[in-house]
């Protein structure tokens, strides 16, 4: 079996870099970096495993492929946080929870009631909502080092630097654009808060017609909040009027948010196709794995098990260029 | 067909590209409507959305850029230089935003901007309120279309005034009139056409529909229903019934 050097240590690199290794492929791994950080988009991502929110604005196979996510990082050593996603709308905009509600499953309507027992700090606040209960979160920036000391058990370490080997699997996400041409930049831009004063135990989506926000908890008082969605692959930091659409969308979500320290503002572009769904794609000796689009964590691990079966089996993926174009 | 600023264009159904769920959608929803123009949004989206842009362009049909997101004059006519060299058109949609939550139109403002773009060479259309003294101050400076908004924008409640845009409609005869913002479902395009309105510009509608594909194909069909019907003199409401076969001479059964 010939040699495999999988270029990039974000989300996509580790995940299949794991998905080999589990089957006993030793791969390199090449990343300037040396280690994962915020050179790559998945550092700054949510960590939602919410693959029946998502199905709200994605198609059916996002869902489909999302499901098994949240089993696929507990196996690999990241901690899952299983608790839900609680979805809520400020009362003028009640509409947003409907239409949400119709383009959705698995989730049950709650009363104001059942919010103040999900979330006792959203008592009175929301008289309605939508729980997810088998939706679950991550800690992105947790997950790729538990990935990252796995592989370093197994003798797998990121190379900074050196000519790859045997067949090339490239994974830089948008640095890939110089040979993806139909590769896209869509740019997100979020906070890291410090608010002890507000207790949240699992994802929470505000939904607003102009600044649909989620919350979801590091622990310790430690909330990442989330995200634009703007049509450019534009890299610059975050503008004003991102952050006090964010931060306002928070303190409407809950007023003790108006106290938080901002740890953090982050931004960055996450890697799409067209269709804003992820791809395989060969050419010559490399295979591209890329446009995980804002769906780093949740489609990674199908995406890894997609790109192990061809590499190992032969076994012509599902979302390879042939049946996607 | 419409004719904007001497232009014919291919559909009286003009669609935004904002809001799909990827742009493949968008593009398959623009193929299945036959849209006669794209409107882009350029503000939130400037500074390197070049990729985007190429998507758009590669739609094929004529593209109008707007100042969605401006609140004054000067940003809105920045915001039009930065168009014209991007999109390479005379045209542009002008928005100038007074209040947030309904996207209301600043009137003072948009007559404003649309002078001195005008004065520019811009081909202007602005999206405005039905006042009637609105769109004429708007004619005077120098516009040759008119946008009034069904409602506000996104809100998806149809046409809030249907007096006031069939009296627009009658205050000015030649000038192309399109209902811009506010549609939410097939019947408020098919009413607006009805008015005898040259055309509707959505974009919400079809963009945050489920399927946004059988949406915008829904859309283009009422309006080509609408356009019809204005067209072939629909009759007027009356408060009586009346029989559409005549009683007189018909048998007595029984």
């Amino acid at each position: 079996m010939t040699a495999i050097t999988i270029l990039g240590a974000g989300v996509m690199g580790l995940s299949i870099a794991t998905e080999l290794a589990a089957r006993g492929k030793q791969p390199r791994i090449i990343d300037p970096a040396g280690k994962p950080g915020s050179h790559a988009c998945s550092w700054r991502a949510g960590g939602m495993l919410a693959p029946y929110c998502e199905a709200e604005s994605a198609e059916p196979v996002v869902l489909r492929l999302g499901l098994d996510a949240a089993d696929w990082w507990e196996a690999n050593g990241a901690e899952v946080t299983r608790r839900g996603t609680l979805v809520l709308a400020p009362s003028r905009d009640r509409t947003e929870l409907d239409r949400f509600a119709r383009l959705t499953k698995a989730h049950q309507p709650v009363t104001g009631d059942d919010i103040a027992t999900l979330e006792p700090e959203l008592a009175g606040r929301f008289s309605r909502g939508l729980h997810f209960g088998t939706e679950a979160h991550l800690n992105p920036r947790a997950a790729l080092l538990a990935l990252r000391d796995r592989l370093e058990q197994r003798g797998i370490r990121i190379e900074t630097e050196g000519a790859p080997t045997g067949m090339i699997v490239d994974a830089r996400g948008l640095a890939a654009r110089d040979e993806l041409p139909d590769l896209r930049g869509v740019r997100g831009e979020m906070l890291v808060l410090r608010c002890p004063e507000v207790t949240l135990t699992r994802t929470v989506r505000l939904l607003h017609p102009r600044i649909p926000l989620y919350v979801v908890p590091r622990g310790d008082g430690v909330y990442m909040i989330g995200a634009t969605m703007l049509e450019t692959g534009g890299r610059y930091r975050v503008t004003a009027r991102s952050a006090v659409e964010m931060l306002s969308a928070a303190y409407a979500l809950h007023p003790g948010f108006a106290e938080a320290e901002i740890l953090e503002l982050g931004s960055d572009a996450r890697p799409a196709f067209p269709d804003n769904l992820p791809r395989l794609r060969r050419r010559g000796g490399t295979l591209f794995a890329n446009g995980l689009y804002r769906h780093g964590y949740l489609l990674a691990p199908a995406v890894a098990r997609m790109a192990a079966d061809y590499l190992l089996e032969g076994r012509k993926p599902e979302f390879m260029d042939e049946d996607h174009p | 067909m419409p004719v904007f600023y001497g232009t014919e264009v291919a559909s009286p159904l003009m669609l935004g590209t904002a809001q799909y769920p990827s742009p493949a959608i968008m593009a398959e929803a623009f193929r299945a409507s036959g849209a006669g123009i794209a409107t882009v949004s350029l503000r939130r989206e400037g500074g390197g959305g070049q990729d985007f842009y190429r998507l758009i362009r590669d739609l094929g049909i004529p593209v109008l850029p707007n100042t969605a997101g401006c609140h004054s004059v000067r940003e809105a006519v920045t915001t039009a230089q930065m168009a014209r060299e991007l999109f390479e058109t005379p045209w542009i949609k002008l928005e100038v935003i007074r209040d947030d939550d309904t996207l209301c139109p600043d009137v003072i403002a948009l007559v404003e901007a649309a002078r001195a773009l005008s004065g520019d060479g811009f081909q202007v259309f602005p999206y405005c309120t039905e006042d009637l003294s609105v769109c004429g101050r708007l004619l005077d400076a120098g516009c040759e279309v008119l946008m009034p908004w069904g409602a506000p924008i996104g809100s998806g409640r149809g046409l809030n005034n249907p007096y006031g845009l069939r009296s627009l409609r009658a205050h000015f005869p030649g000038i192309p009139l399109v209902v811009d913002a506010g549609i939410g479902l097939p019947s408020h395009a098919a009413q607006a056409m009805e008015l005898g309105y040259d055309a509707v510009l959505l974009n919400t509608a079809v963009a945050k529909a489920g399927d946004p594909v059988a949406m915008a194909r829904a859309m283009a069909s009422a309006i080509e229903a609408g356009k019809l019907a204005h067209g072939a003199n629909p009759i007027e409401a009356r408060d009586m019934a009346a029989p559409s076969t005549p009683l007189f001479g018909m048998a007595v059964l029984g």
